[in-house]
This record gives C-alpha cells, structure tokens and sequence, in this order.
C-alpha cells in the first residue's frame, strides 16, 4: 500500500527535520561572528560599542517574541503581560549588581577607618547609597537574597515562573479566555508597574535600578569588551530558546497546544487538560521571558517601572503580528526589524520627511507608522513578514488547498471491489 | 445485564427553557443504541451533559464498575474514563495532518510532561496507518486535515474516536454529508465497534437508524417518548404523531 512520508523509518533528529531550525542558527552564527569582527572591542572598531550592545539588547528582544510566538502564536494565548516578566527578569539580576558594586564602593570608603568596619556598618553603608534617593536607609525584605549572585538568578527563574503559574492558575481554572484573558494580562501589568513606581516598593519607585552596566569587580575591563560578552551570552541564549521552542512545538504537544489555539473544546474532548497545558506553556514563556531580561537589562544599563508598563507587552504582541506569529522565525524577524527600526527612527537619526507643508518628524510619526503597519499587516497579511517565506517555499511544492479531493470514494470502491 | 452507563431524572434548563426534563436512559457494555428524535428534541444536549459540557441541574449521571458520579467531573476527565464524542458539525483540527490528527487521539498518557516526552513508537505509527485504513484515509495521511471533503472529515473524527479506545462512543449524525456507499460503511463500522463497547447514535434518517439493526430511544422535548426495537417504535401511535403529524 502506497503510504505517504509518515511510515517513515524511524525518525530523524529535529534539526534535520525543521531545516528552518539550522538555517536560523547559522544566520545567528554568522551575524554574531560579523558583529565580532566589526566590534570596537574585538575587531575593525565599525560597529561601536553602544551599537554593539543595541545589537545584544535586540536578540533578548527576540527571544521574548519567541516565548510570545508559543503562547499566543502556538497556544492562541493573546497574553499582554509578558514584558512583565521580562522586566522582573531584569530586576532580579539588577538587584545582584546594583548591590555587589555598591558593596565594593562602600567597603573601599570604609577602608580607611580606624577601625575595621563591622558587617552592619557595611550594610548601613550599602543601604544608604541605594535607598538614599527615596528616603530610606534599611534594607527592604526583597532584598534579603541580593548578596548571592545564584540566588538572584535563581529568582530570575523563579520569580516569574511562579507569578505565571499562580496568575496563569487562576485566570485558566476559570477558563477566562480570549479578550478577557488578554485584559486580565494587562491588568496585571499595570498594577505590577504601578507598585513598583511607589518608593515604598524597595526597588527604589520610579529611580528605578541604575548602573547594571558595571559588572562588580570588573572595573578595569572595558566596556567595549562587556558588551561583547553580554551580545554572545544572547546570542546563545536566543539560539537555545530556539532550539528549545522548536522542540516544544514539533511533537505532539505542539500539535495539542495548536489544537487548544483552533479549537479548545474539541482537545478537552479527547481527553487533554486543556488548563494544565495552557498553564505549562504560559508558566514557560514567561521563564523565558524573565531569562532574555536578565540578559537586556546589563546592557541597558538601567531598568525603571516604566520599562513594564502595559504598552511594552502591548508592542511585544505587534513585533509578533508583523512578523508572523506561528512561526518562531517570524517571531524574531519581525522584534527585530521593529525594534531596530523604532531605534533608529526614535533616536532622531532618521531624516525629517517633508511632504509640502506637513513636515514629519519620525520621532513623533513613528509611533503612528506602526500602529498603521500593525493594521495593515492584521487586515491584509495575517501571515506577516514570515509569511513571505511560503511565497518561496510553495513555489516549489504547489499548494493543493480546495483541489478537488476524492480518495475516499476511490478507495472504497477499491474496497468494495475486494469484497 | 450490568450497565455501564445510566443516567437518571436528569434535567436541565436554558433560560427558563427545559431542554432537558427527567430524563432517564441506560446502556451497556457492549451494546448499540439508536437516539432518534426531531429537531430540538434535545439529542445533542444530552450528549452534552454526559461528557460534561452542560451541567445538569438535578440528577444522577452513574459509570462503569463499581458505578462513580460522572457529575462534576471536567469534559477531559471524562474522556480519559472512556467516553468519546463524535461531534454534529465534524470538528478536526484543521491546521494539522490527518495523521497528527489520529496521533492526537490516541489512546496514550494525557499529562502535559508525558505529551512533551512522547515520541511515535513503530507500534503507534501502525495503529494510524490501520485507523487510516479503516476510515480511508491512507493517501491523505500527510494532507492538512482542513484540505479534506466534509465526508472526509467525518471519516477522520470517526478514526479519531476509535484511535482513542473509548467504552462509551457518542456519535452525533455521523452519516451527515456522505454518500450512500459511505453510510453504508459508516454503519458497519459503528455495528462493528458495538461488539466491544457502547456506542450510542444520534441520527435523524430512518433507513440509517434501521440499518443498524438496533434498539432505538425516541426523545422528545427533552425526555424519553419511547423505547425499543425500530418496528415497535415506529408503531407507536405517540411517535407518529410527534414525527408525522406536523
Ligand atoms: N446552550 C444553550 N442555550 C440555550 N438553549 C439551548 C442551548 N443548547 C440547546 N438549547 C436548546 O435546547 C433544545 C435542544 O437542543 P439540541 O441541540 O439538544 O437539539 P437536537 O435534538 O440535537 O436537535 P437537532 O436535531 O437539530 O440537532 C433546542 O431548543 C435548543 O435551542
Ligand atoms: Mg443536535
């Protein structure tokens, strides 16, 4: 009997069966090689430091579209809170620096005392600096854990991943769904965003954290050489979130999760906790988004509650719409290409366009040419920037969708015949 | 004959509207039954509360041996006791491969970390290929599902629910859409998986519903107006009137 690719023998490894999956990491290869090369710490010097780490910041972006792509893409959870947790991300591992470098200075100050300085004048000192600019000289109880590197990145994990959990837990069980869910998101968000402006938050209100581009004890090592690091250190970290999306959706789980997306009822009739799965993939991407934070932030250099307000996980949804959601590479084309685009135009660089006597600065238009390319894109390409990929990819093998199909009756009659 | 399912003194209403008042019904471990009854009699609503969609407002809903509660339960606990549902409209997922489709159903571990970890053995794979076979489906196996014939679809959300090894199998108008030569089939397979479990048929032809050769339940407006086999129900002055006098 005629059967098609399923019989198969046995299966291949991933890689070999998504090639999209090694095309993308060898375009993530050559690019960070590229940026390596040109690198004012490494290279040529063509590429500048402070491009250098926009660079780096862009690949955390694209790894948080990515766990975007698998909750909304994937699992049809239209959440609008997922730079929540890349922002808790990025103030677990801001708490650990901010702290470590402070300590340093602190205890240099103190050196030259008479007397050798006891552990709670050190804190005392510590304290001040931080909290000096609200007000405060103790330590609040968030910080309990800000002296170990391991703890706070262990919270960089923990921290979103149980938020997601418990939230996702909650919102699932009701099976809130669809807009409410996406408003649920964001309501979360903003109150998230909102506490944090306090100055009675401990995490220093609307100051937010500053000088995460100093790694503690590194003082002598240049910046050009950090931001270096910082760019591999995402660069991997996107090629393994790749990797690891990519097996999340290959399999059967990718098959049910995309099942819940199309049509939940009919997955809870086979059998599948359509809860206990959304509550997985919600509680993983937001581990990974929590993950690309740590890694944006030391190269932002400074993380405030504004970063987490609702439009950021807003327009972490639009990068994903333009690229295609669905699929991963789209989720990544499309953070980058927005977000580069939006630094540039955003950075003044972009040069004033005059159309008679309108004069558009991109500055303040760009915001408006992207919510209009996000409604162009939503009406008139669904698929987005990814899916000109099927432009090429069908071409050569046609689709034969609304063909006429009539195997059944054939093969019947070759039943009937038999019988 | 021990039953594997009863229903008893269910009721439930929409709005003030009962769509479902008093009924009773049992079946058994290996039986067939035919549900027949006119539009808005309340066939699909029934199957609606037995595999949990629809919450009853009194009643009692007992299953397998020792006899437990199926009230309360959620729709994929359910299925995981064993009931499985053959939806009026055909619901496949359309995104996907007939095969992924028949792998999805599948009798096997439903946790999400199990689902993670599962790989295809040799055995599963055949089973597909056997279910695709016995649906007719095996030169479409690795067509999207979304790309099939409605009668297709029908096929495939049968092989779906034989993939998944139910004991309790709730077919609602299986036959809608095919051709003559595929109800026939359809029929035969359905008498077919009556010899292992329980198979309840919601169907409004009669020829269908006689072919299966079968004792018929008449619903009307919500509850049971008669029972028994196809000559004896049709005789009845009541289920005339209800299917032939309007
Ligand atoms: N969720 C609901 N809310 C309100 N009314 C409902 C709901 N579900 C069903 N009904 C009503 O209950 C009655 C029974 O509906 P049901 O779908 O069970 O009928 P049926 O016997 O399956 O009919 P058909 O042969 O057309 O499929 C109908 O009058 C319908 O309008
Ligand atoms: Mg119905």
């Amino acid at each position: 009997m005629a059967d098609t690719a399923f019989a198969a023998p046995p299966r291949r490894p991933l890689v070999l069966r998504q090639p999209s999956i090694l095309v993308f990491l060898a375009c993530l290869a050559l690019f960070t090689l590229a940026v390596t090369l040109l690198a004012d710490g490494s290279g040529t010097g063509a590429i500048s430091t402070s491009f250098v780490k926009t660079l780096g910041k862009t690949l955390c972006l694209c790894l948080v579209a990515l766990a975007m792509d698998l909750v909304w893409g994937y699992c049809g959870i239209l959440s609008l809170g997922h730079m929540a947790f890349f922002g808790i991300g990025g103030y677990a591992v801001g708490m650990w620096l901010m702290y470590a470098r402070t300590r340093l200075i602190v205890v240099e100050s103190l050196a030259n005392a008479p007397l050798p300085p006891t552990p709670e004048e050190i804190s005392d000192g510590i304290a001040t600096q931080i909290f000096g600019v609200v007000g405060a000289s103790e330590f609040p109880p968030v910080w309990i854990f800000a002296h170990s590197l391991t703890l706070q990145l262990l919270a960089v994990v923990l921290v979103p991943g149980l938020l997601a959990l418990v939230f996702g837990w909650l919102a699932f069980r009701s099976r809130v769904t669809g807009v409410y869910l996406s408003i649920l998101t964001q309501a979360m968000t903003l109150a998230l965003s909102l506490y944090l402006f306090q100055n009675d938050s401990g995490l220093r209100g609307n100051n937010g954290l500053s000088g995460l581009q100093n790694l503690p004890g590194l003082g002598e090592v240049p910046q050009s050489a950090i931001s270096l690091w910082f760019f591999w250190a995402s660069a991997f970290a996107l090629g393994l979130g790749y990797v690891l999306c990519a097996w999340v959706v290959s399999g059967k789980f990718g098959s049910v999760i995309r099942g819940i997306r199309d049509d939940e009822a009919r997955v809870r009739f086979l059998g599948y906790s359509v809860e206990a799965f959304k509550l997985f993939v919600f509680t993983l991407t937001a581990i990974i988004a929590g993950i690309a934070g740590a890694l944006y932030y030391p190269q932002a250099g400074i993380i405030n509650p504004a970063e987490i307000a609702p439009i950021a996980s807003i327009y972490l949804a639009v990068w994903v719409a333009i690229g295609g959601r669905g699929r991963l590479y789209g989720a990544v084309i499309g953070a980058a290409l927005v977000s580069l685009l939006s630094t540039w135009f955003t950075g003044g660089q972009a040069p004033d366009l005059v159309l008679g006597p309108v004069r558009i600065q991109w500055v303040d238009w760009w915001t408006i040419l992207l919510g209009l390319s996000f409604v162009g894109v939503t009406l008139f390409a669904p698929k987005g920037i990814g899916g000109l990929v099927d432009l090429v990819t069908e071409r050569r093998s046609p689709s034969r969708h609304g063909a006429d199909l009539g195997p059944d009756h054939g093969s019947l009659r070759e039943r009937e015949a038999q019988e | 004959m021990p039953q594997l399912l009863e229903v008893s003194g269910v009721s439930v209403s929409f709005d003030g509207f009962k769509a479902i008042n008093n009924l009773s019904f049992s079946i058994g471990e290996a039986e067939l039954r035919a549900v027949i009854g006119p539009n808005g009699a309340g066939k699909t609503t029934f199957m609606d509360i037995i595999t949990g969609k629809t919450r009853p407002d009194s009643g009692t809903i007992t299953w397998g041996e020792p006899p437990r509660s199926l009230r309360g339960l959620s729709e994929s606990r359910i299925a995981q006791e064993g009931v499985g549902r053959k939806f009026q409209r055909p619901t496949v997922f359309e995104d996907q491969s007939v095969a992924d489709n028949l792998l999805m159903a599948l009798k096997k571990d439903r946790g999400p970390l199990a689902v993670l970890m599962f790989r295809p053995s040799q055995a599963d794979r055949d089973r597909v290929a056997e279910l695709a076979e016995e649906i007719g489906l095996t030169a479409t196996l690795g067509r999207k599902a979304g790309e099939l014939s409605h009668g297709q679809k029908q096929w495939l959300e049968i092989g779906m629910l034989l993939a998944q090894e139910p004991r309790l199998l709730l077919v609602d108008e299986p036959a809608a859409g095919m051709t003559p030569a595929e109800r026939e089939h359809t029929t035969d397979l359905l008498k077919e998986a009556a010899k292992t479990r329980a198979v309840v048929v919601v169907e409004h032809d009669m020829e269908f519903v006689r072919r299966l050769e079968c004792r018929v339940t008449v619903l009307h407006e919500g509850s049971v107006l008669a029972e028994g086999s196809i000559d004896h129900v049709t005789k009845d002055e009541q289920v005339i009137e209800v299917y032939l006098g309007r």
